[in-house]
């Protein structure tokens, strides 16, 4: 079983980031559940959204305390909720931020963690550009399917066809594609330096 | 058809599928995304005939769809919570009446204080009311529980509560298998009622009953609950041959065979408990669960020979008879052959606690090696609760409960679990 947490704040498309990451995962054949955290339906307060990918079907219903991987949606999370809570040791880390790790302060936590499987995505500004508001959640799933490969990019675009109307749908697969390659071309430049 | 969706949508494709022919609405969370769709289905045209009714309360609701069904109509609607503490008087009336309506109640705690999250209380707390009451392990089984329901309602003239866990499934995505128009149709025949208002036919449904007549009557409604018992596991054998799946029936047993310890539970924890349960048996403990699905008629027999084997019974229920202890678990223990000593009261997950398969691990151990309680609360805090206790003891104006529970919590926005 696979486990993804994702943090971000009310209004940023944190719960349909799990379930776009949902049907990604069952476009591809996978058993796959996405549950929020409930009760924080507020614009800007801390919300939590989970998805659990496996070849099996999935029974569990606790939260997910030991992730395989975080996405943050917001970067303001850091130092307010613990957001890297349970990662296991060889875990993903996916940020929206157009700053590095090391910038954000980051730098003597990733010490610990594999560095090919941390990146950062300006989710934010590509999505302003390419849907016109502040969504980050279709990029970040791009880049986490780039960064992890535990999906494809095609089944998360599949997912966003699925779920948007063809105008907001087509905005969110420019900005995903954008941020597929931005990721892949940040592993490349982390793998040759 | 397999298809990725939310609980709630998977239950309001199965609602719609079963040609409800009028529907009362009224918003509260967690059950609102099943009328939601439901709506959007009859203002698109894709469900007709139908009557998608907008009432002005959750008692409003009821007495809608009590008006519907004595009409001849096939009535659904949705609660959960207050909503269904709102609706009581018109929940027993559907009931008193013999009205198949089916209601979804998306399980969610009672308040004060105000919650919005799961537990069993709100179902519970019309155990006796006279509806049966069916709980769904996954959105699958959700799914599938309201196509019987309809069926089991209309067949014995009673109405049928399908209760799920809120939030923890009705907001899930998780794979279903939405059956088609003519499975459904297959399965579940024309609403025929036993008793309609038809002015052609003129009769009067609710008269006055008196000392004379109303312990029959009452009788009544119980002798027809237990039909529900012999007709279940059958339907269930038809409803496995037409959809291709085992869903609903009495009772869910696993590894149950040579099982000294039996977990006992109703609704969506059973998923955690089952991958618990199976790495407790790697470790060679014999342990083994009883799903609970039909909780009302309570299957006594059923339940009597699952449990003939234990050595000790670990009821975890959601839900608190305050002042006394468990409701499932007293149940459990009136079927159960065994001493009542034996059988050991867990409450969980109250008010959207989370339960885990680590507190799972360590309070089954505890049952395991004879150390659990008769009554257990599931991670309860007890420090927290002692210091409240001490100021209550030390000062006569100690305040509201909730606001010194909650300052003894502090911030909780940096919480995950």
């Amino acid at each position: 079983m696979f486990q993804v947490r994702i943090h971000g704040r009310g209004g940023q498309g944190v719960v349909t980031a799990a379930e776009l990451l949902s049907v990604a995962a069952f476009r591809e054949g996978k058993h796959a559940q996405a549950f929020p955290s409930f009760g924080s339906e507020r614009t800007g307060a801390p919300v939590v959204a989970f998805c659990r990918i496996d070849d099996r079907t999935i029974r569990l219903r606790e939260p997910i305390m030991a992730p395989d991987a975080i996405i943050i949606q917001d970067p303001t999370l850091l130092h307010q909720v613990d957001v890297f809570g349970g990662l296991v040791p060889d875990g993903y880390v996916l940020i929206n931020t157009s700053r590095t790790f090391e910038e954000l302060g980051l730098g003597e936590f990733i010490s610990g963690l594999r560095r090919e499987r941390l990146c950062t995505v300006p989710a934010t500004e590509l999505a302003l550009k390419h849907v016109g508001r502040a969504v980050p959640n279709a990029a970040l799933l791009a880049g986490f399917a780039a960064v992890s490969g535990r999906i494809s990019l095609e089944a998360v675009n599949a997912a966003i066809r699925e779920k948007f109307p063809s105008k907001i749908a087509e905005g969110n697969v420019a900005a995903a594609n954008e941020a597929h390659a931005f990721v892949e071309n940040q592993l490349r430049e982390a793998a040759s330096a | 058809m397999l298809k990725q969706v939310e609980g709630s949508a998977a239950v309001a494709e199965a609602v719609a599928l079963c040609r409800p022919e009028v529907i009362c609405a009224y918003p509260i969370s967690p059950q609102t995304h099943i009328v939601e769709g439901l709506g959007r289905m009859v203002d698109a045209g894709k469900l007709t005939p139908c009557e998608f009714i907008n009432v002005e309360s959750e008692f409003a609701a009821m007495s809608v769809a009590i008006g519907a069904s004595a009409a001849g109509a096939r009535a659904y609607t949705a609660t959960a919570s207050q909503g269904l503490l709102f609706m009581a008087e018109a929940v027993y009336n559907a009931a008193g009446l013999g009205l198949p309506i089916v209601m979804t109640v998306a399980n969610r705690a009672i308040g004060a204080p105000i919650n919005i999250w799961n537990d069993h209380t709100d179902a519970l707390s019309q155990r006796d009311c006279g509806w049966i009451q069916l709980f769904a392990e996954d959105n699958q089984e959700a799914l599938d529980l309201h196509i019987q329901a309809f069926r089991l309602g209309e067949e014995l003239s009673l109405p049928v509560m399908v209760c799920m866990d809120g939030f923890i499934l009705t907001h899930a995505y998780e794979r279903v298998d939405v059956p088609t128009q003519e499975q459904v149709d297959a399965y579940l025949p024309r609403y025929e009622p036993r008793q309609v208002l038809d002015p052609a036919e003129p009769v009067s449904i609710g008269a006055m009953v008196g000392p004379e007549a109303f312990m029959e009557v009452r009788y009544l409604a119980h002798a027809k609950q237990r039909q529900a018992l012999e007709l279940m596991p059958a339907w269930a054998d038809e409803f496995r041959n037409i959809f291709g799946r085992e869903s609903g029936g009495l009772t869910h047993h696993y590894r149950l065979d040579d099982a000294e310890t039996v977990v006992v539970a109703l609704g969506s924890v059973l998923g955690t408990i089952k991958d618990t349960v199976d790495e407790m048996r790697e470790q060679g403990v014999k342990i083994g669960v009883l799903g609970i699905t039909c909780f009302r008629p309570w299957p006594a027999a059923t339940v009597r020979s699952a449990l003939a084997g234990a050595k000790r019974i670990v009821v975890l229920e959601k839900s608190l008879a305050v002042g006394m202890g468990g409701i499932v678990s007293n149940n459990v223990t009136s079927s159960f052959a065994g001493s009542p000593d034996l059988v050991h009261t867990v409450v969980a997950g109250l008010g959207g606690r989370a339960i885990t398969r680590s507190s799972l691990h360590r309070v089954f151990a505890e049952a395991v090696s004879g150390k659990l309680d008769a009554l257990t609360f599931l991670d309860l805090d007890y420090a927290k609760v002692e210091r409240v206790l001490a100021r209550e003891r030390e000062q006569r104006r100690s305040g509201p409960i909730a606001e010194s529970i909650l300052r003894e919590v502090g911030v909780v926005a940096a919480k995950i679990g």
